[in-house]
């Protein structure tokens, strides 16, 4: 390549208007090594960018990820709610146990009220036979 | 799509995401970080990626907006990059040595341009993309692309100009 074509080439390179083929030839002749003095800067840019072309990377690409904290709060969520679930079922259970019980209390202190009360009252009817009796044997 | 399938279409262009990376947060470690994690949510998304016909320029700017939220997050946290992997194996000839510096020394001015014109010579200059494509991954207008470009290049060649005037004289 002329040295009047690769300064031609530089300059349009300075301007950003050389197409992706003319910076090829530029790269490869600026590798070749056999540089004008007053284009050695372009030397260094050309075999920086070729180089730094030659990076790359190494690790394995992953796509699972790490256990990730975020699964184990769904699961700790899930274990939480049935854990809830069953206290509240539970307790529910509990709480209409000791309704029934208390229901059953009042209950059956009511109907032995009544039965005591009802007790009280044959007995005043027991009175009141005897009472007729004697009162017929002294008018006989 | 299975990870094979995915793999097949994502690995050609894995090292240009890591090198886009690498020149925005210079370590190579978080270049590495950033590349699995970039991989990691492309795989997540793969259903959307079966409509994109151009994966590898999707991926590109997915790339340029992870680096840019990694960066902020970095100068939020006040924390700044530290640098010192990219010195090559020195040859022990003096010529060679030199030249390898200069040639080093690019590394150096590069990490120097703002971010954008950073990404654009990276994508232009060693990815060797056309404009268009250029155009698609930074979401600009094609003659911006160019003045970013050229401004980019020029700084270059103006500081290795400097920079080889000093040693000289």
């Amino acid at each position: 390549m002329e040295l009047a074509n690769i300064e031609k080439l530089v300059d349009k390179y300075l301007n950003a208007e050389t197409t992706l083929q003319e910076e090829t030839t530029l790269k490869n002749y600026f590798k070749e090594g056999e540089v004008a003095p007053h284009l050695q800067e372009y030397s260094y840019m050309f075999n920086y960018f070729t180089n730094a072309k030659e990076e790359t990377f190494t690790k394995a690409i992953k796509l699972e990820p790490k256990k990730s904290k975020k699964k184990n709060f769904k699961w700790l969520s899930v274990a939480a709610s049935v854990v809830l679930l069953f206290s509240v079922f539970i307790g529910k259970q509990e709480y209409d146990r000791y309704q029934a019980k208390k229901i059953y209390a009042q209950v059956s202190k009511g109907l032995e009220l009544l039965s005591t009360n009802l007790k009280k009252g044959e007995e005043a009817v027991a009175n009141l036979y005897i009472y007729e009796n004697t009162a017929k044997k002294i008018l006989k | 799509m299975n990870q094979s399938d995915f793999l097949k279409v994502v690995l050609p262009f894995k090292d240009k995401v890591f090198r886009l990376a690498k020149r925005l947060l210079v370590s190579t470690e978080e270049a590495e970080d950033a590349t699995q994690e970039l991989f990691f949510k492309l795989w997540k998304s793969k259903e959307k990626i079966a409509d994109y016909n151009n994966v590898e320029a999707f991926a590109m700017t997915m790339t340029k907006n992870y680096c840019y939220d990694r960066l902020k997050s970095k100068q939020a946290s006040n924390l700044t990059l530290v640098h010192s992997n990219y010195k090559e194996k020195e040859t022990s000839l003096d010529k060679k040595v030199e030249y390898q510096d200069s040639v080093n020394q690019v590394h150096k001015l590069m990490e120097n341009l703002p971010e954008q014109q950073k990404i654009i010579i990276q994508l232009r200059d060693i990815e060797e993309y056309d404009f268009d494509e250029i155009c698609k991954m930074v979401d600009m207008k094609p003659t911006a692309v160019r003045v970013a470009l050229s401004r980019a290049r020029k700084t270059i060649r103006e500081e290795l100009i400097k920079k080889h005037n000093y040693g000289v004289s």
